[in-house]
C-alpha cells in the first residue's frame, strides 16, 4: 500500500476485479468518464487532482488511454498484481460482449429499435464526457499555474483538436510542453 | 458469422507476422490504440487482404456500439481474421494474438514508466510533468465530447440527439445521478425512435 490513507481504497483484488468490470459495462463510447465518476465521486479512491495527475501519464504513453489508467490505479494499491487484476476486470468481461455483438449483428444490424437505442446511448455517452471535463475543469483552481493560463492552455487545445484537426502528439507536446515547463518555473521558484 | 466473405489459410508464419505487427503497432499508440487505425487498415485490408473493408469498418463500429474500452475494436478484427479460415478455434486465437500484441509493449512501458514516476514522485521534474499536464488533459476531455456529439448530426436532422446530450451533459454536471439512468433513457428514447 504505497498510496496516502486519508481516502477509501479498494479492499481486495476481487473488489478491483468486480468495479474496473462494471464500470467498464457502463462506458458507451468511453469508459474515462464512468472511471471519473464512479472513482472519483463515488468510491473516492482518488482525488480529483490524482485522477488528473494519472490520466496525464496514461495519455502520454504508448496503448489505450482507460487500460493504461486502470493498470496504473490497480498498481497503485497491489502492485503488479493489482495492475494486472484491474487489467483483466477492464478487458475480460467486456471482450466476451463485443464478440457477442459480433455474432449477432448480422441479425440486428437491421432492427430500427436497436439502431435507435445505440443512437440514444452515444448521445448521453458525448454529454457525459463533455461534462466530465467541465468538472474536472474545478481542480484547475487549485493548480500552480495561474488560472487563466491553465484556462488559455485548455482552450488551445480543444480548437487543436476539434477545429484544426492537427494530430494528437503534436497537441501533447505543444501544449503539454508548455504547461510542463510553466509549472516547473513556478514549482522551482516556490520551493526552490 | 456464417458468411465468411474470404477463405484465408494462414500459416504459423502469418500468425507470427501477425503478432509482431500488433507489437509494433502498441509502441506506436500513443494517444490509444485507435490512432493506428490507419496503418491497421494498410496491413490487414490492403497489403494482406485478411480482412474485407467491411469487415474492418463493423469492427470498428460494433466495438464503438458496445460497452468497454474502444481498443476492443483490436479483438474484434482479430476476430474476424481468424473467422476467415472457417473455425471459430481460429477466430479465438485471432482474439488472442492481436490483443496481446497490442496490449504487451505498452502495458509494460506504462507499468514501469508510472512505478518509476511513483517512486520519484517529489522531483521537482516528476511534479512539473504530471501538473503541468492538467490543463491539456482537461481540454482533451471536453474535445473529444464535441466530437462524440457532433459526430452524426446536422442540426435540422438531429436537433434532437443535440438536446440530449447537452441535457444528459448538464444533470452530469450539476448532479450524482447514477449514469445507468441516463443511458438508460437514451436508449429507450433512441428504441422509440423519439430521438
Amino acid at each position: 500500500m504505497t498510496s496516502s490513507p486519508d481516502h477509501p481504497q479498494p479492499t481486495s483484488l476481487l473488489d478491483l476485479f468486480v468495479s474496473f468490470t462494471l464500470l467498464a459495462l457502463q462506458g458507451f463510447g468511453g469508459v474515462l468518464a464512468v472511471v471519473q465518476r464512479e472513482l472519483v465521486e463515488r468510491k473516492r479512491w482518488l482525488s480529483k487532482e490524482e485522477f488528473i495527475e494519472e490520466w496525464a501519464v496514461a495519455q502520454i504513453m504508448p496503448g489505450p488511454n482507460v487500460v493504461n489508467l486502470a493498470l496504473m490505479i490497480g498498481g497503485r494499491y497491489f502492485g503488479l498484481r493489482g495492475a494486472l487484476m484491474a487489467l483483466a476486470g477492464m478487458l475480460t468481461v467486456p471482450l466476451m460482449v463485443v464478440l457477442m455483438l459480433a455474432v449477432l449483428h448480422a441479425q440486428f444490424a437491421e432492427v430500427p429499435a436497436v439502431m435507435g437505442a445505440l443512437r440514444g446511448m452515444a448521445a448521453v455517452s458525448a454529454g457525459m464526457i463533455a461534462a466530465t471535463g467541465l468538472k474536472l475543469a474545478g481542480a484547475l483552481r487549485k493548480h500552480p499555474l495561474r488560472w487563466w493560463i491553465s484556462a488559455l492552455l485548455a482552450l488551445f487545445c480543444v480548437i487543436f483538436v476539434v477545429l484544426l484537426h492537427l494530430p494528437l502528439a503534436f497537441t501533447l507536446f505543444s501544449l503539454g510542453g508548455i504547461g510542463v515547463t510553466c509549472t516547473y518555473r513556478v514549482l522551482k521558484r516556490e520551493h526552490p | 458469422m456464417s458468411q465468411a466473405p474470404l477463405h484465408l489459410v494462414l500459416t504459423l508464419g502469418d500468425w507470427i507476422n501477425l503478432f509482431a505487427h500488433y507489437l509494433l503497432l502498441s509502441l506506436m499508440s500513443i494517444g490509444g490504440a485507435i490512432s493506428t487505425t490507419a496503418e491497421m487498415h494498410r496491413f490487414l485490408v490492403e497489403e494482406h487482404h485478411w480482412l474485407t473493408q467491411a469487415q474492418f469498418n463493423d469492427a470498428i463500429a460494433i466495438a464503438q456500439a458496445a460497452p468497454g474500452p474502444n481498443v476492443l475494436f483490436v479483438a474484434l478484427m482479430g476476430w474476424k481474421v481468424g473467422l476467415n479460415t472457417g473455425s471459430y478455434l481460429a477466430a479465438f486465437a485471432g482474439v488472442a494474438v492481436t490483443m496481446l500484441g497490442i496490449l504487451i509493449p505498452s502495458t509494460t512501458l506504462t507499468y514501469l514508466a508510472a512505478r518509476w514516476g511513483h517512486e520519484n514522485r517529489e522531483l521537482l521534474g516528476v511534479r512539473a510533468f504530471k501538473q503541468g499536464m492538467a490543463p491539456v488533459v482537461v481540454g482533451l476531455m471536453v474535445s473529444v465530447g464535441i466530437i462524440l456529439g457532433s459526430a452524426h448530426r446536422d442540426w435540422q436532422q438531429d436537433w434532437k440527439l443535440w438536446t440530449l446530450s447537452v441535457v444528459a451533459g448538464l444533470l452530469i454536471w450539476r448532479t450524482r445521478i447514477h449514469l445507468l439512468w441516463l443511458l438508460a433513457a437514451g436508449a429507450l428514447l433512441g428504441g422509440l425512435q423519439l430521438v
